[in-house]
């Protein structure tokens, strides 16, 4: 489809991309920055709105866009990431005395670059929409530069990330040198036999290396904890939701167009993947004192158990991908929001500045419990529903080992989540109580909180429409 | 003509093998801007090496880009900054040497790789327009939206790295 054609379909990214400059322009004149970030909420809202469900999938700009059902899937995903961070970044202090306004309309060519990526089919520009993101990411976790423990991660992920660029740029350059295409189609079916293998192979190795650097998967994980930690809380609550999904929105594209003929030799390097990454993110977080760096393991090993749908390459596998990353969406940013509050009113993001919570904020502490409770996994939460699908994706397809470690690791996650829950209830506190959040981080933690119920509760709804 | 064509090929040789010894440079100098004249006469090789390979545009964007623009903007960089310009720095550290060892394994690799693909040369490839209006068609017509795309990338890296680079904000009038 030309670009003119194309044009109608393509509005809602319109409507971003025009309101992240109308956000600049109005940052002229506002004093209060605040409505900046209102504006760029109301702009996100429109751009759902406008969304709409593709009949059949278009290729749309010379396919250089594919929306098909996917992409929808992972524009909603992305729309409502940004837009609750965006929420939630509204009542955050330190960014006070930055530039408040450029930051609410760098979240939205965020959510541009995240649509982009849903979209990606080629070669080209998966990278170009992968290093979009990446860019985004390191400005937004370095945006307190005053912060040294901010600097320090933005310098950090700047590094990893480069590298990790350069690896799956190169892999690229191999895959299209012997494919003599950039469309994943085209590689998919050239690849892989007789003369081609072993370079393909190796090639498709590298392209790994940069995607399993945005879900950080282990090895690739080093980065996140560091990261998680140092960035801006609002930024830490998005980077672990919204790149990671969208990583996973590119394998789903990859593993379905160039890996399917394949299976037999990337299942089993994907299952030991997911076993090591969800092994280790869990280990290393039972020691963790400091909450952000808690989460930060804890996601990691999250995306251990998504990775568990893609690598038993089945169709149950692939819709158990797009359960669990709606769920966990919903759970982990609401239990950011909550660590947002806590940090603004104790300036600390220790595990000890949740000692007796539920005492000095018996709502924040009832909330975490249920975002902590849904991210264990235990019904009747959003968290149990996801769980639920990847380990029944796993067991159809008869990978018991998978299905056993994946089981032990749960049981480690329960009780580290235990731990902050024994810790919020049980503890004595040592401060007095909080007074209640504001407005616009109330109107976040009852959207999610309520989300996650509803999806726990009422889970035929949403995935008779995730899964069409 | 064998003797010509033998004396090209052995040119072309010659220009790899200067490309990496300047590549090494880049690694091993402990003056920061000797590395950076290194790493503008590996990127002419590689335009050299374009202009054999008769991709003249290409050659033309490598030298205006990489030496004229990115390598000026490091010398400048080092120039401007005070306690980076005549400082010596050491490259390597207690892992170096186990670095080493993992590169080699990986460029044997990659070179058995490489070497053992047929690499299909098809006379598509062979009659690709690399012409300037060949290249400003395609940019204009099929590939126009990635070119699109890279200009907004920019525009929202560049606005990122305004806002990083300057102080703080000042106070708002009460």
């Amino acid at each position: 489809m030309n670009a003119i054609e194309s044009l109608k379909y393509f509005i809602p990214e319109l409507v971003l991309l025009g309101g992240a400059f109308v956000a600049l322009t109005l940052d002229f004149f506002l004093k209060q920055k605040k409505l900046v970030g209102e504006f760029a909420l109301l702009v996100i809202v429109v751009a759902l709105c406008l969304a709409k469900a593709p009949e059949k999938p278009l290729p749309l700009f010379f396919g250089f866009f594919h929306l098909d059902a996917l992409a929808h899937f992972f524009r909603y995903l992305a729309l409502a990431a940004v837009g609750i961070t965006i929420l939630i970044s509204l009542g955050y202090t330190p960014l006070k005395k930055r530039y408040e306004g450029e930051f609410y309309s760098l979240f939205l060519f965020m959510a541009f670059a995240l649509i982009l990526v849903a979209a990606a089919n080629n070669l080209l520009m998966i990278f170009l929409a992968i290093e979009f993101i990446s860019l985004l990411s390191y400005l937004l976790v370095g945006f307190l530069k005053n912060d040294p423990k901010s600097k320090e991660a933005a310098i950090k992920y700047l590094l990893f990330g480069s590298v990790c660029s350069g690896v799956m740029l190169y892999g690229m350059s191999l895959l299209y040198g012997a494919a003599g295409s950039i469309e994943l189609s085209v590689i998919g079916d050239t690849l892989f036999f007789a003369p081609f293998k072993p370079l393909a192979i190796t090639a498709a190795l590298f392209f790994f290396v940069g995607l399993g650097f945005k879900i950080s998967m282990a090895p690739f994980h080093m980065w996140a904890p560091d990261v998680y930690e140092g960035a801006p809380t609002p930024v830490t609550a998005f980077l672990t939701v919204a790149p990671k999904a969208l990583g996973f929105a590119v394998l789903t594209r990859v593993l379905d167009s160039v890996f399917w003929n394949s299976q037999s030799v990337w299942s089993p390097v994907l299952v030991i993947l997911s076993i090591l990454t969800m092994t280790i993110g869990n280990i290393t977080a039972v020691s963790q004192s400091n909450i952000k760096r808690f989460l930060a393991y804890s996601s990691i090993a999250q995306a251990g158990y998504i990775l568990m749908g893609l690598a038993v390459f089945s169709i149950l596998g692939r819709g158990a991908v797009l359960i669990y990353l709606l769920v966990y969406l919903l759970t982990n940013l609401g239990a950011f929001t909550v660590v947002l509050f806590v940090g603004g009113q104790t300036q600390s993001d220790s595990l000890d500045a949740y000692a007796g919570l539920s005492e000095r904020s018996p709502t924040a502490a009832a909330m975490l419990t249920i975002f902590l409770l849904s991210l264990a996994g235990l019904p009747p939460l959003a968290g149990f529903i996801g769980k639920y699908y990847v380990f029944a994706a796993a067991i159809e397809g008869k990978f018991i080992t998978l299905t056993i470690f994946a089981a032990i690791n749960s049981v480690i996650a329960a009780y580290y989540y235990f731990r902050i829950i024994r810790l919020m209830y049980l503890t004595p506190a040592t401060g007095p109580a909080f007074p209640a959040p504001s407005r616009s981080l109330t109107v976040a933690l009852w959207a999610l909180f309520l989300g996650v119920l509803a999806l726990g509760i009422f889970p035929g709804f949403f995935i008779t429409r995730i899964l069409g | 003509m064998p003797i010509l064509e033998i004396a090209a090929k052995f040119g072309t040789y010659a220009v790899m093998a200067v490309i990496l010894i300047f590549a090494l440079g880049v690694v091993t100098f402990r003056n920061l801007f000797h590395c950076a004249l290194c790493l503008a006469a590996a990127l002419i090789g590689t335009a050299v090496i374009y202009v054999v390979l008769q991709a003249e545009y290409l050659a033309a964007i490598q030298i205006l880009l990489y030496v004229g623009a990115v390598v000026t903007l490091i010398i400048f960089a080092i120039m401007l900054t005070e306690h980076l310009a005549g400082k010596t720095a050491r490259q390597n550290n207690s892992q170096s040497l186990l670095a080493i060892v993992g590169l080699l394994g990986f460029v044997t690799l990659l070179a058995t790789l490489i070497l053992k693909t047929p690499w299909p040369v098809t006379p598509t490839a062979l009659q690709a327009k690399n012409s300037v209006m060949g290249l400003g068609k395609a940019l204009m017509g099929t590939y126009v939206f990635p070119f699109e795309v890279i200009s907004i990338i920019l525009i929202a890296a560049l606005i990122g790295t305004v806002v990083i680079a300057k102080k703080d904000a000042p106070e708002e009038p009460l």
